[in-house]
């Protein structure tokens, strides 16, 4: 069997850096864009009277997109390569920045960062390497574009390599790569730049093709939240009663001891199984049912973990949020909170701070959120939530909060 | 095991099976729209996964133009056995009789718009509040915008630019009375994925998908089987030709391929070196630039 990985990549940026025009490159060097595709972009861009094929109208699928020329929401684009299947999640630079960045970041393996070599670090890069950070995108690739301009010059690149490096000292990023690259001309991108004979590192693609990313998803602390129990009552699996879920950590075996949370029930595991066929050991992300040697209650928002490995369990939770809702929101506003498969109600009991994501500057004494604001918060639930922190497990430590009248999603929390 | 991942194919079952059983978990009548073709056939197979050994507790619901091919139904008809499912039929031909819709004429006539409405009757008929879909966000440009869970007003309308944003694998399936959610399991799935899972997980696909031989028009650039349906233009000569679909719409408007592949092995080489995406051949995607999105506001698939 094919095991190529899947690898999920965040790219964030304005049409003036040069993002489409990356995407377009690994897009079409890798062949994932098709004929068809690109007959109907070349006649949209004739038709706009652009002189060049505006690859951006590949992806800025909506009318009102391609009305104003920009890109409104998050778009998912894929290609593969011999070594990999990768999901881009592109998203815009301008617009709601942070709701769609962090919509974006919250699926991926891996950030793509633009940096314009004639401008070096801008307020954009540090907002997108902050987002990066704050969702713990375990892999960032720092991309010094359009090399081309500035004559292929080391000094240019060694300058933002640094200048990076400094910036990001502060931020919790631990896989930083670097490459310097002309989009446009296809330098480094998939083939190597014979203009930069000083750069001796990868390109692009290939750090895309071999970032380590096994590591990506915790394999130690043992959590399966539990989305459904499976009853068949047929007359063949009258006494069956499985529990479905998705593992969001650590490695699960039969003969497992198990304590299941909230509850505190202790059991061992049974059997883990898949369409019938029993499975030695499950780890994440796999979807399957297991089974228990006890029938002990346990439902949907539970959460099967073991005895010597426990999440928190707690109804004051301390989050950092971010606000993503046109209407602003105030002390004590309640939410249906939404954290794994659980649901309970949830009230905002205290705002700690707001971080100016420019400057990464905390502000206290604010009283309310706006949109795309960031916050840390203190959150009060009704029923306890079983969770870790987000840096230990991205699953088991974020959460939603839903609007009780609209049923919106509002915002984002990372429990830290 | 020894090493601790997953394969791409393995991710994107897991990620499918998960969605499937969030909208069980959350929804009280969830369907799963089924239209014979391949995607919508993967999304049963996975369903059937997903609950094992329990039966798939949802229906599968065939929103039937009269315009199938008799491959597609036959195959249908096949699967809910296999299965063991229930299949609930929501017909566009009693759609037109009660007058709820207006049959189209011309050449490129299809009841491929009128669809929507026969759709959103079924739905609303037999309330309904998720209806599953096989559509996948690599298909085409408006669908590259599409959550997994997608909601829709009591009008069945779509409003792209004001989805809820969707965070991680949390997802949001609360809705006011009379609305719904369309939810696609193979979002992230492209074309090559559908045909390697296809081929790894051994499952029967209609005749259709292999070559064989057809009496078929060229119209446009495409080759058009002919049909009871199809009204042919008096220069247009029917002939014979070796061919294969890549979508399995309506018979107007599906068109075929000249191919020799007639095994999964041989389609999976095909598609890795098509240049040309499977709508391609979809005369009701070249109604326009945004001919999708225009029919998804309003309700369509």
């Amino acid at each position: 069997m094919n095991m190529n990985q899947l690898l999920r990549f965040t790219t964030a940026g304005s049409v003036d850096d040069g993002k489409s025009t990356l995407i377009g490159r690994l897009l079409y060097d890798s062949k994932s864009i098709f004929e068809d595709q690109l007959e109907a972009v070349t006649a949209s861009s004739a038709k706009k009277g652009f002189d060049y094929v505006d690859l951006s109208l590949l992806t800025d699928g909506l009318k009102s997109e391609r009305e104003q020329g920009i890109t409104i929401d998050v778009a998912y684009r894929y290609f593969a390569t011999p070594k990999r299947k990768f999901i881009i999640a592109d998203t815009p630079g301008h617009i709601q920045y942070t709701r769609n960045m962090v919509t974006g970041a919250s699926t991926a393996n891996l950030a793509l960062i633009l940096i314009d070599a004639r401008k070096g670090l801008i307020e954009q890069t540090f907002r997108h390497s902050f987002i990066a950070s704050l969702l713990k995108i375990p892999h960032v690739i720092v991309c010094v574009n359009k090399m081309d301009l500035v004559n292929y010059d080391e000094a240019v690149f060694d300058k933002i390599v640094q200048d990076y490096k400094g910036f990001s000292s502060k931020l919790e990023v631990s896989d930083i790569q670097f490459v310097p690259i002309s989009a446009l001309n296809g330098d480094n991108v998939v083939n190597r730049s014979e203009n930069m004979p000083w750069y001796q590192g990868a390109t692009l693609l290939h750090m895309l093709e071999s970032v380590h990313i096994e590591s990506d998803y915790n394999h130690i602390d043992s959590r399966f939240p539990i989305q459904y129990v499976v009853r068949p009552q047929t007359n063949e699996h009258q006494d069956f009663r499985g529990y479905a879920g998705r593992v969001a950590g650590g490695i699960f075996r039969p003969g497992d001891e198990v304590l299941v949370l909230p509850s505190g029930f202790s059991s061992k595991i049974k059997t883990i199984e898949v369409n019938g066929e029993k499975l030695k050991e499950a780890f994440a992300p796999m979807s399957v049912i297991m089974t228990l040697e006890d029938e002990i209650d346990i439902s949907r928002g539970d959460i099967i973990s073991k005895p010597n490995n426990q999440p928190e369990v707690a109804q004051d939770i301390d989050v950092m949020l971010c606000w993503m809702n046109q209407r602003s929101v105030n002390l004590n506003s309640k939410f249906y909170v939404r954290h794994t498969t659980h649901e309970t109600r949830g009230v905002l009991k205290e705002i700690q701070y707001k971080l100016d994501i420019n400057s990464l500057q905390r502000v206290e004494g604010v009283e309310q959120l706006v949109m795309n604001d960031i916050a840390r918060i203190k959150l009060r639930t009704a029923k306890p939530l079983s969770f870790d922190s987000y840096r230990k497990n991205r699953i088991t430590g974020s959460l939603i909060l839903v609007d009780e009248g609209t049923n919106e999603t509002v915002a984002a929390g990372m429990i830290v | 095991m020894s090493q601790y991942y997953l394969s791409h194919l393995q991710e994107l079952e897991s990620e499918a099976i998960y969605v499937i059983r969030e909208v069980v978990a959350q929804f009280e009548k969830p369907a799963l729209l089924f239209s014979g073709g391949k995607d919508s056939i993967v999304l049963a197979y996975l369903s059937r996964k997903a609950f094992y050994p329990a039966r798939i507790p949802f229906p599968l619901v065939h929103i039937d133009t009269g315009h199938n091919f008799p491959e597609t139904m036959e195959y249908r008809d096949w699967l809910i056995n296999e299965l063991g499912v229930q299949l609930v039929v929501g017909s566009v031909q009693e759609s037109i009789d009660k007058g709820r819709v207006k049959e189209e004429t011309g050449f490129n006539a299809s009841r491929n718009a009128l669809q929507t409405v026969t759709l959103l009757d079924t739905i609303e008929k037999h309330k309904y509040d998720a209806a599953m879909g096989g559509a996948r966000r690599d298909e085409e440009k408006a669908r590259a915008k599409e959550r997994f869970f997608s909601h829709r007003d009591e009008f069945g309308q779509w409003d792209p630019k004001n989805q809820r944003p969707e965070l991680w694998n949390i997802f949001n399936g609360r809705k006011n009375q009379g609305e719904h959610f369309r939810v696609f399991p193979i979002s992230n799935w492209t074309e090559m994925d559908v045909w390697q899972y296809l081929f790894t997980e051994n499952i029967p696909i209609p005749k259709l998908y292999y070559a064989h031989e057809r009496e078929v028009i060229s119209r446009d650039g495409t080759l058009l089987s002919t049909s009871p349906w199809l009204n042919m233009k008096p220069d247009e000569k029917p002939m014979i030709k070796r061919v294969r679909f890549r979508t399995c719409g309506d018979m107007p408007i599906t068109g075929a391929v000249e191919s020799d592949a007639d095994t999964m092995e041989k389609i999976i080489a095909e598609v890795a070196a098509s240049r040309k995406t499977e709508r391609g051949t979809r005369a009701d995607d070249k109604r326009g630039e945004t001919a999708m999105e225009d029919r998804k506001k309003t309700g369509y698939f």
